[in-house]
């Protein structure tokens, strides 16, 4: 937002002239200007090094990739660049070196609103449904690219979670914590993706609420759809995961199947205690 | 029988022109709102959107009429109420195109692009001043009432009148269609949908892939036909003067505030509410109170404030409001 003197706000906080709800902040800054070809997993974020906007770089030569139908977890401690590399992924930051692929093709120089379009859907950590509107008015906004009939994708969605048809005329504001993840979710599959890629789905949310949620993924991932996620709870996290990418300092740290990386003693001793 | 002779002044001098007033502000509030939930800063060329749109809608008046065509009881007016649409909706897309769009580009925070609208207000002042001039224009025809009161009175027998001017009906009848036009567009089609999630969360909207150049685009067309029609039908009930669509700005901008910006059910009611306040607060209550009580013989004329001071009721509203409610009557919050 500041990097431009037209973004200064001067310390204006009066409501009655400026809407004080914020603009929109993400940026699209894909591209690393080189085109590689190497490894063929589905969706493949190469060697990526880059950083926001022209600062330091907060990823290194990171890469991260997901098989069709399959869970490819991201755990690391904070500040790791969890969250980056995904955003790196979904051409919300600036690429420096490295490559972007999905099913072979470089989308490294996409904005994220034709990865979208490209069958990728994104479920930020906060802020991830319209409070104001119903719950299918938030599943009919996942599918707006759509043009065809969406009532099958939408009793899709409403088989999966149970409590949204219920609540389908609510407010998506007035739901609790649980729920608007799963409408979260849900919109995001409702442009009926490849590829779901969720950042910390489980955040705030109670241990109960947390074991369905990730049933439910799973039960996605049955689909066919491949899903890639950042996640705070990395023991449950890593025990669903096919593949789990254990990121420090923006590098990779280890790489394995989630189950290796929970059997990994070193692994064990500095990010999951013991 | 003197409290139905009461009733009916009260109805004649302070009802009827609440409501139409109120309808009035209401239209040129949900313009502002629609800009403010969007667009997210607070548009203070609107008046003046306003005044060009029922300038256009004037002078496409006055080629109708040369050529003889008319409505017979209902004003030409509304015959080229479509083409001072198009003509504002023309632009203030390029007003969008040519200054707007540079702002929203370099992410300028919204205080900057309330500044801006400013500088848009006094160009597009100039410009309606320079084609039409700053006097007053009449360009209302067809029936003027459709009671009057000198009618009122032979058919009931009371002493006071109640005159019902067309005009005033006319503005209730538009207000009303435009509004649930407008509320049905915004909550059942596709694209006001849109709109909705657009100003719910900007980022989440482009996720999902709508296409934000669009919404504004859309979002413009929209503010031009309700800020043209609000104009055009004050123009009508009133005369039209661009200064006073200048000054309109103010108890506008109380209504949506009061109803809660961003919020359109709120820039309605906000409308009336300002409507009712200035002209109850600025009514001579005299005849009346001789009616009510008719041992009272006051000596003023029972009116809390000059009508002069009808913009200083607006602004306490506003300032009271935004004490204790900044927020609004129906918490401005998304569309």
């Amino acid at each position: 937002m500041s990097d431009t003197p037209y973004g200064d706000d001067r310390g204006n906080k009066d409501a009655s002239i400026t809407n004080r709800k914020p603009a929109a902040t993400l940026k699209a800054a894909p591209g690393s200007g080189e085109p590689k070809h190497s490894a063929d997993a589905y969706l493949i974020g190469d060697t990526v090094t880059g950083g926001y906007g022209r600062g330091a770089d907060i990823l290194h030569a990171c890469t991260i990739a997901v098989d069709e139908g399959q869970i490819a977890v991201i755990v690391g401690p904070n500040g790791a660049g969890k969250s980056t590399a995904m955003k790196a992924v979904f051409g919300m930051l600036n690429l420096r070196e490295g490559a972007v692929r999905l099913a072979g093709e470089d989308i490294t120089n996409l904005t994220p609103q034709d990865r979208v379009a490209k069958g990728m859907a994104f479920v930020p950590q906060t802020s991830n449904i319209f409070t104001s509107m119903t719950v299918e008015e938030n599943l009919e906004m996942g599918a707006f690219l759509r043009r065809d009939d969406i009532n099958a994708t939408m009793e899709q969605v409403y088989t999966l979670f149970p409590i949204l048809k219920d609540k389908r005329r609510q407010a998506a504001g007035e739901l609790s914590g649980g729920q608007r993840q799963q409408v979260a979710v849900g919109r995001a599959l409702m442009t009926q993706p490849k590829v779901l890629m969720l950042d910390e789905p489980t955040a705030g949310v109670s241990p109960i609420v947390m074991d369905e949620l990730f049933d439910r993924i799973i039960e996605v991932a049955r689909t066919g759809i491949s899903i890639l996620m950042v996640e705070q709870n990395a023991r449950q996290a890593l025990a669903i995961a096919d593949k789990g990418y254990v990121l420090v300092q923006g590098r990779n740290a280890f790489t394995d199947t989630g189950k290796a990386l929970l059997a990994d003693p070193e692994v064990r001793r500095s990010f999951l205690g013991g | 029988m003197d409290l139905l002779n009461a009733i009916v002044a009260m109805a004649n001098f302070v009802f009827l022109p609440a409501i139409s007033y109120g309808s009035q502000l209401a239209l040129g509030a949900l313009g502002v709102t629609l800009i403010y939930g969007i667009l997210r800063f607070s548009n203070f060329a609107h008046g003046d959107t306003m005044a060009f749109g029922a300038m256009a809608t004037i002078l496409f008046t006055w080629f109708l009429q040369s050529l003889g065509v008319s409505l017979g009881p209902l004003p030409t007016a509304l015959l080229a109420l479509p083409v001072g649409i198009a003509a504002t909706a023309l632009l203030v897309l390029a007003v969008d195109r040519l200054v707007y769009k540079f702002y929203r580009e370099q992410k300028a925070a919204p205080v900057i692009l309330v500044i801006v609208s400013m500088g848009v207000m006094f160009v597009m002042n100039g410009l309606v001043r320079f084609i039409i001039g700053v006097d007053d224009q009449r360009f209302a025809d067809g029936a003027r009432f459709i009671i009057t009161a000198r009618e009122f009175k032979e058919k009931t027998g009371l002493q006071e009148g109640l005159a019902i001017k067309s005009t005033a009906m006319l503005t209730v009848v538009v207000a009303v269609i435009v509004v649930a036009i407008l509320f049905w567009f915004l909550n059942r089609t596709r694209t006001g949908k849109s709109m909705r999630a657009f100003s719910d969360n900007e980022d989440l909207a482009l996720l999902s892939g709508i296409n934000p150049e669009r919404v504004v685009m859309i979002t413009w067309i929209i503010v031009a036909g309700l800020a043209t029609i609000a104009g055009v039908l004050y123009g009508l009930d009133k005369s039209f003067k661009p200064f006073t669509y200048f000054q309109l700005l103010l108890p506008i901008f109380a209504s949506a505030i009061v109803g809660g910006l961003g919020n359109p059910i709120g820039a309605i009611a906000g409308g009336f509410v300002i409507a009712f306040s200035e002209v109850t607060i600025t009514y001579a209550f005299k005849k009346v109170a001789g009616y009510v009580i008719p041992a009272w013989e006051p000596d003023g004329l029972v009116q809390l404030l000059s009508t002069d001071y009808k913009f200083a009721v607006s602004f306490a509203i506003l300032i009271i409001v935004l004490l204790f409610r900044p927020t609004g009557l129906f918490r401005g919050k998304a569309l």
